[in-house]
């Protein structure tokens, strides 16, 4: 940590410099709307803040956390009246009502410098209407977080194709536990499981198609996927009654050995930590391949900054973003946030899981999708998911789940 | 000449007085009632004609908005729930009326067993929501292992289409019950004793004293518990949300709840289909409300 800190310092007074030989001192102010108040991303964000102010010691930033929940719909109401410089938010569709609506500022020209080339990654999930919106400071993977320990004293080694993912599964059942714990009460667990078996059914190109609205719900391939899934299902691979937990709810099953892996993102390795598992009981494998030859695509939420069109001090705004996407700032964020920097300069924390994932994600040719409910209309996906629910109660229902999401799709794109 | 117009406004004031003072004292509770009752019903109506996120421009799309309504299994599925709330809620009235007939009489210490019966409904009905979403929970609740002693399998009771309505509505009986019972306890404490000492000589006993002497003298009490639970039933917004989201895939929605996630929850914002929710809520509503106006006008005229 002490080491860090040092580092820190040092990349400071540098920045410092550099900022300083670059631009002038920012002067007013610089209101900050950060959506999240759990202690790790309050401290990253803090840190953040306090960085920026210590290279611009006029500027008088003022930040205000707000809750993760609460900030999804809270933000509707401050991008319209008295609306802050900089606020937090999603990538992906997330942003497209408030890019419809005139509401975020184009930060095309941010992304038109070296910056662009830095965050490149994560260029077409910032991108709507052919301008960019925001900036991002952080990703996660998602996987197939695993009992190592269970797996090995079964024999058994992570799947990477479809058949293996089965096997395995059957000799965990076969072994009185359940393969495969979730959480499906708040839906969005269940999004998870479409995301993957899609992706790895038909590749990132199809399944961008089907979540734009471009492709009936009622398609074969549709079904093909779906079909993959009921594979699962009918062998009873997942936990029973998930429909009443949480996701949190379900973490037990894993920490108590009853399920053995968590199809999940990376920020259920904390928890599970918390709750005793060691590095060495944990393990990640990434979501095996099914149709041979497909280039895997993964899920890598992005969160970021963006400026509401409202903003008084745009420029600050501006200069903030500039900061937020910077290597160093990005590196010293991450490590905080146990998550993933965007800029390809910034250093990747030396976590077991983040490595993973980032080596992983580095490596997914299919493309990075954002997550189904960031990736697909806000209606549809409230919809979508409700029906993945429904699939994994009941999938004799899945003709008409198919039939009333068709109806929405065919609704939707007829306004 | 000077003192007229001072005595003519002085005469109008004294003249009105009395028939300006109520509506003085009136005003300000009209104002907020026609501001945030009143104009937002007709508000409403005219939302509800529209497609509109809450952001961008509204689009007047007719009656669409009601056309897409009848054509959504999950309105009907949400307004069979409302009339299973209304029906089953119903039953805390005799409920609370026999826990009030169990608890009047004298013995030591009934007004601790009373506090202790009447308890659950000083409680804020989202605590009650959370108590009873872990009672139900398949994996640490105490529902299971109790099925488990009388032999019967365990249950998820709120990750079951089939049964989550129910288990949300004994949830919100438990407080309700409370509710009737005080009710009714006040209503006894009311009841003639020469009436129930002349029936006894009549001889009438048990039922009969009940059902021909008891309950006639408790209807202003009955009146009460039935409008006050008919309430309960239209508002169980909160528990529904505390305890299942509307899910497992939207079987435990009512009409309020179902009104709440299409215009104001995470994946909402489209307050056009919203308001016609609303709309509907409100008519059926009206029936009711008309019922309740209807029988205070005839008992005001009748007394």
């Amino acid at each position: 940590m002490q080491s860090i800190f040092k580092g820190m310092a040092a990349g400071l007074a540098m920045t410092t410099l550099l900022a300083g030989a670059a631009s002038a001192e920012l002067t007013g102010d610089l209101r900050i709307f950060f959506n999240d108040q759990n202690p790790a991303p309050k401290a990253a964000m803090e840190g953040m803040v306090e960085r920026f102010q210590q290279m611009h010691p006029d500027l008088n930033i003022e930040l205000t956390l707000i809750d993760r929940e609460a900030n999804k719909t809270q933000i509707r109401n401050y991008l319209t009246a008295n609306a802050p410089d900089v606020n937090g938010w999603y990538a992906g569709n997330r942003m497209r009502p408030y890019v419809e609506a005139g509401l975020f500022e184009d930060v095309s020209d941010l992304w038109a410098g070296p910056m662009g080339e830095e965050l490149a990654s994560t260029r077409p999930a910032l991108t709507l209407d052919g301008k960019q919106w925001g900036v991002p400071y952080s990703y996660y993977q998602w996987g197939i977080y695993y009992r190592q320990d269970i797996y090995d004293e079964l024999g058994l080694t992570p799947a990477t194709t479809w058949d293996e993912e089965k096997a395995n599964c059957q000799a965990i059942l076969d072994s009185g536990r359940k393969c495969y714990t979730i959480g499906t009460r708040f839906l969005w667990t269940a999004g998870g499981w479409f995301d993957y078996l899609n992706l790895r059914t038909h590749g990132y190109d199809f399944h961008m198609a089907l979540t734009a609205g471009e492709i009936p719900w009622t398609d074969d391939r549709v079904r093909q996927t779906f079909a993959n899934w009921r594979e699962l299902l009918d062998m009873g691979a997942f936990i029973d009654d998930h429909t009443a937990y949480s996701w949190q709810e379900a973490q037990p099953f894993m920490v108590n050995g009853e399920a053995v892996a968590y199809l999940m993102g990376n920020f259920v390795v904390a928890p599970m930590r918390e709750a005793g598992l060691t590095d060495e009981q944990l393990g990640f494998y990434q979501f095996p391949e099914i149709t041979p030859g497909i280039p895997k695509a993964e899920d890598a939420p992005t969160d970021i900054f963006t400026i509401p069109a409202q903003a008084q001090n745009k420029d600050n705004a501006r200069a903030f973003l500039q900061y937020v996407a910077s290597a160093e700032n990005q590196t010293i964020v991450n490590d905080t946030l146990g998550q993933l920097p965007i800029n390809r300069n910034a250093t990747v924390a030396d976590d077991k899981f983040i490595q993973a994932g980032f080596e992983m994600l580095s490596n997914a040719t299919g493309g990075i999708a954002q997550f189904f409910d960031r990736d697909t209309d806000a209606e549809m996906a409230s919809a979508a998911m409700q029906g993945f629910q429904e699939f994994m109660v009941l999938p004799d229902n899945l003709d008409g789940i198919l039939d009333r999401l068709e109806q929405l799709r065919q609704r939707m794109n007829a306004e | 000449m000077t003192a007229d117009p001072d005595i003519q406004s002085k005469s109008w004031w004294a003249r009105n007085q009395m028939r300006a003072a109520p509506w003085l004292f009136l005003a300000p509770g009209i104002a907020f009632f026609a501001v945030y009752v009143i104009f937002p019903i007709f508000q409403s109506f005219q939302i509800s004609l529209y497609r509109w996120d809450g952001l961008g421009e509204a689009r007047y799309i007719g009656v669409a908005n009601y056309e897409q309504l009848f054509d959504d299994p999950a309105f009907y599925t949400s307004l069979m729930n409302n009339v299973k709330w209304l029906v089953l809620y119903l039953l805390a009235i005799p409920g609370g009326l026999f826990i009030a007939l169990f608890l009047n009489q004298q013995v030591r210490g009934i007004r601790l067993y009373k506090s202790l019966f009447f308890f659950p409904f000083v409680i804020s009905q989202v605590v009650v929501g959370l108590v009873f979403a872990w009672f139900y929970n398949p994996s640490i609740g105490l529902l299971n292992p109790m099925l488990d002693l009388v032999g019967l399998g365990p249950m998820n009771v709120l990750g079951n289409p089939n049964t989550v309505t129910y288990g949300i509505i004994a949830a919100g009986l438990w407080p309700q019950i409370a509710y009737c019972m005080i009710l009714y306890l006040t209503g006894l404490n009311a009841v003639d004793p020469e009436q129930v000492e002349a029936a006894r000589l009549d001889g009438a006993k048990g039922w009969k004293m009940l059902w021909y002497v008891i309950l006639p003298q408790l209807r202003p009490a009955t009146f009460i518990a039935v409008v006050v639970t008919v309430i309960g039933a239209l508002r169980s917004f909160d528990m529904i949300s505390v305890m299942t989201n509307g899910g497992p895939f939207g079987s435990s929605r009512v009409l309020a709840y179902y009104m709440f996630e299409v215009s104001l929850s995470e994946y909402g914002f489209r307050m056009g289909y919203g308001a016609a929710i609303a709309v509907v809520l409100f008519l059926i509503m009206l029936v009711y409300i008309a019922f309740f106006l209807w029988r205070m006008w005839r008992e005001e005229r009748e007394g």
